[in-house]
């Protein structure tokens, strides 16, 4: 009676066809300068968003010099050529401005919104910024005290702990291996040369990608483009290379004082520019993707409330690939809901997915697609990931394709590749009962 | 919300305004139901939210975590979903879902491609009437929810002092329990707790519908008839009067002690004015005033001070959350250097204030936070779920949809004096919490 009625009920969504896309047209742009461009132009706010990706990011860290990168990110708004940090604050909150930085693993990120009516005043600061940052001694004394509060704070997380083990555990003596934001003693030690030369080698033009949308032309971001950045050095630092992988299987305990624990498991992952992406991705989405009907939320959260919430994620990193799975449990259940993990990761690898289960999550990826391009700044972001991913410019009009072309015998294929029990490693923080430690 | 994110958090910030040009269509149902209408055709996607005008801060005593705890039930089923397919549907169609709850309202919502628009009305419909849920439904999910409040409070000392701390602040109102609920309260909830709660809340007449996003307000107007229109209204529903503040007479203090503290900090919660319905001026003025005070980590009045010309602080901010039916608040949030104590980080920082009391704004400054309010208008037109969240919240506190449109009027008006005004009337020690959190060894001040 109530399966006969569900039918009834979806059976009127169930035959409309992949959903329109947002007509996204975007359109690649070349400066005079020589820096390229993508850009969607969308005339119906009067404001633009501007991406831009340095790629190399906390990885480009000197050895011996860890943080200087996300030190520095955090003190390029602190003061640019004649201006100090209270008058460069002042000069952009006057044109309502928005630039915010970041340097994460493998990025140096510029987020930029600014309004069309002093969108040249604007560029021109942003270009100060970038091109003739100040580092004065009093700021990086002051930035560098807030970092190490955070770092502080991040030794009582059990959260960050986890996942510093984890990676601990994975990269050896890569940059990966420790945080970008660095340790105590290495901030600590920074000097202001330190992050002159860390600022040197991050932002150069050999390593930029840009993303814009908004109000804004194509040759008015052409003229933008080198206006900000034409002042950049030519050349940065080189990239590492590639990340070692020395995880091992087993179980960390890491002793934690708190009714909970904090779980990151894990082991590798597979490259963004493998064949079996889209499959892995796929699969991802059936076990561990951000949805309440994912494997694990149903079998750890729903059916056994050993948990509030259960994720995977495939981390394809520039010089390393990451599988990783995240959730949080009572002591007393966090055995409990590790074995089910176990079990679910060898299920899959066995005996892969249904073909119900294929269906809905072609169906889920496909129709969520266009709820990505949500407006400006959303897309600009999607402009740069592309790039940075060396995908096509046509790939928006192509991805659901390549998704609808994944086939139940990639799946088996790749569920057993991409799925080993026997590898994984739980990096648990907090006091669990009836969890041994391997070594 | 269900698994990551909000017992919602309700500073406002300079992202809020509503811009009188929002593209937004009113009508009310026959059955009561109120609906919003936003339009924001660039890309093919709908949000639907509904919000019920039934928070923590209306729950029976002795009940605390029943309004959340009946948030999560909902996503069990009806007689047409299937037991645990609410999300699934959902999410087959290409959506995503969720719910949040805080003391004034509980809401749920869908983002999903605009074509599945009718889909997600109907279940929603379904859902306002017709849940099923079972004894095991019921202990499982309180499992859950003593979970999220492992994961959300009680790992995280400076979450457990803002809960010691709001329970010290009001002296007689519900805003100074958990959304949450307190532990052994939400241990002891049932079926029948659940069950009672939603045949009293769920209804036509006690819910704002908002459709956001790539519509036409005519069709949608077709889709709340047929689906919403047939739901008959509750009797029973009653404007909210709760218990009110008597005047407070004392600053209260509090030390929270934990070994999980990794930096000491020192907060203080006064209580302020919230946003009424043709009145919010008081609102605006406070708004500017937290801005002001803490709003930036370059030029606010309490970095400057404890930042740049002294090192008393290595981060400070200030925020004012006045979307309440009752008593809001304004707070200030120190964090000392290292070496610096959290009494003498209190000493500065009053002084600070009371300087403040004395000079009042920066004129440039202000007019700063003037230029950073309007273009906030036009930013947030890009967000149409932001604007949906803002309608939905601000209608589901009884403001109106003028009101809400205006705001952006009345915050161009305030007048400095007002701030300084508004500011001597709210920074008073008497209507006051103020919090310590240290670490054991460093617990007396």
């Amino acid at each position: 009676m109530i399966l006969r009625r569900t039918r009834a009920f979806v059976a009127a969504f169930a035959l409309l066809a992949t959903p329109a896309l947002a007509d996204v047209a975007i359109q690649d742009v070349t400066s005079p300068g020589g820096l390229k461009a993508w850009l969607v132009e969308d005339h119906g706010i009067p404001f633009t968003a501007l991406e831009i990706r340095f790629v190399g990011g906390t990885s480009l860290d000197a050895p011996g010099k860890r943080g200087a990168t996300y030190l520095m990110a955090g003190l390029i708004e602190e003061g640019a050529a004649d201006m100090d940090s209270r008058a460069f604050a002042e000069a952009r909150d006057a044109l309502a401005a928005s630039f915010r930085f970041d340097a994460g693993a493998d990025t140096f990120s510029v987020s930029a919104k600014f309004l069309t009516e002093n969108r040249d005043q604007a560029v021109a600061l942003l270009a100060q910024a970038l091109t003739e940052p100040r580092f004065d001694q009093d700021a990086v004394d002051r930035v560098r005290e807030q970092v190490l509060t955070g770092l502080r704070s991040d030794e009582k997380d059990p959260g960050t702990l986890a996942s510093r083990a984890f990676d601990a555990l994975a990269f050896g003596d890569h940059p990966y291996a420790t945080p970008g934001e660095g340790s105590i003693a290495s901030v600590t030690a920074l000097t202001r040369d330190d992050i002159l030369a860390a600022w040197r080698g991050a932002l150069a033009r050999d390593r930029v990608v840009i993303g814009a949308t908004g109000d804004i032309t194509a040759a008015e971001l052409a003229g933008l483009l080198d206006t900000l950045l034409g002042g950049l050095p030519a050349t940065g630092t080189p990239l590492p290379p590639p990340a070692p992988w020395n995880l091992t299987p087993g179980v960390t305990v890491i002793d934690f004082p708190s009714p909970q624990s904090v779980i990151y498991f894990g082991h590798q992952g597979i490259r963004r520019d493998d064949p079996d992406f889209f499959a892995a991705f796929l699969l991802n989405e059936v076990m561990g993707g951000g949805r309440f009907s994912a494997r694990l939320m149903r079998e750890v959260r729903e059916k056994r409330g050993l948990t509030y919430g259960i994720g995977t994620w495939l981390i394809p990193m520039d010089l390393a690939e990451l599988y990783l799975g995240q959730f949080s449990a009572s002591n007393d259940k966090t055995a409990e809901a590790i074995d089910v993990v176990r079990a679910e990761w060898a299920r899959i690898a066995r005996d892969g997915i249904t073909e119900q289960e294929l269906a809905e999550t072609k169906t889920y990826m496909t129709g969520s697609y266009p709820l990505r391009f949500s407006g400006n700044g959303p897309i600009a972001d999607i402009l740069v990931g592309m790039q940075m991913d060396n995908l096509p410019i046509d790939y928006v009009a192509t991805r659901n394709a390549r998704v609808e072309a994944v086939t139940m015998e990639d799946v088996k294929r790749v569920a057993a590749r991409l799925y080993r029990a026997e590898d994984l490693r739980f990096v648990v923080v907090g006091r669990p009962e009836g969890l041994a430690a391997t070594p | 919300m269900r698994p990551i994110a909000t017992l919602a958090l309700l500073a406002l910030t300079l992202a809020r305004p509503a811009a009188a040009e929002d593209a937004v269509t009113t009508f009310r149902l026959e059955n009561g139901l109120d609906v919003v209408v936003i339009e924001d055709h660039r890309a093919p996607v709908v949000v639907q939210q509904i919000w019920y005008r039934a928070g923590s801060a209306d729950e029976p005593a002795g009940k605390s975590g029943i309004a959340h705890f009946l948030e999560h039930l909902m996503f069990k089923g009806t007689d047409r979903i299937p037991p645990n397919q609410f999300s699934a549907m959902v999410e087959a169609q290409g959506g995503d879902d969720n719910a949040f709850t805080s003391w004034d309202y509980t809401a749920y919502y869908q983002r999903i491609s605009a074509d599945r628009l009718e889909m997600v009305m109907e279940m929603e419909a379904d859902r306002m009437r017709n849940l099923r849920m079972t004894e095991d439904d019921v202990t499982t999910e309180r499992q859950v929810i003593l979970e999220e409040r492992n994961q959300r409070t009680d790992t995280d000392p400076g979450a457990l002092l803002g809960e010691q701390m709001r329970a010290a602040l009001y002296l007689n109102h519900r805003y100074g329990i958990p959304v949450i609920g307190w532990r052994h309260e939400m241990e002891g909830l049932t079926h029948d707790d659940a069950l009672a709660w939603y045949r009293q809340y769920y209804a036509p007449n006690n819910a704002t519908l908002v459709i956001a996003g790539d519509v036409d307000p005519a069709r949608v107007q077709e889709l709340a008839d047929k689906h919403y229109g047939p739901i008959e209204p509750s009797e029973g529903i009653v404007p909210r009067i709760r218990p009110q503040e008597p005047p407070q007479l004392a600053g209260r203090r509090l030390v929270l002690a934990d070994e999980r503290v990794s930096n000491p900090y020192f907060f203080r919660i006064y209580m302020a004015p919230e946003r009424d319905p043709g009145n919010q001026k008081d609102a605006a003025a406070l708004l500017i005033l937290a801005e002001l005070l803490g709003g930036s980590g370059q030029t606010s009045v309490l970095s400057r001070a404890l930042q740049f010309e002294s090192q008393i602080a290595v981060y400070s901010s200030a925020f004012y959350d006045g979307t309440r039916i009752d008593d809001g608040s304004l707070s200030v949030y120190v964090v000392p250097a290292p070496g610096v104590s959290l009494a003498d980080a209190e000493e500065a920082t009053d002084a600070v204030l009371a300087d403040f009391l004395e000079t009042g704004p920066d004129l440039a400054a202000f007019e700063r936070i003037k230029t950073q309010l309007r273009a906030a208008e036009i930013y947030a037109r890009d967000d149409v779920q932001g604007l949906a969240n803002m309608y939905g919240e601000e209608l589901t506190v009884g403001l109106t949809v003028a009101d809400i449109q205006g705001f952006a009027d009345v915050l161009a008006a305030v007048t400095p004096e007002e701030v300084t005004d508004v500011a001597r009337r709210v920074l008073r020690p008497e209507t006051s919490v103020t919090g310590w959190l240290t670490l054991p060894e460093e617990a007396t001040p």
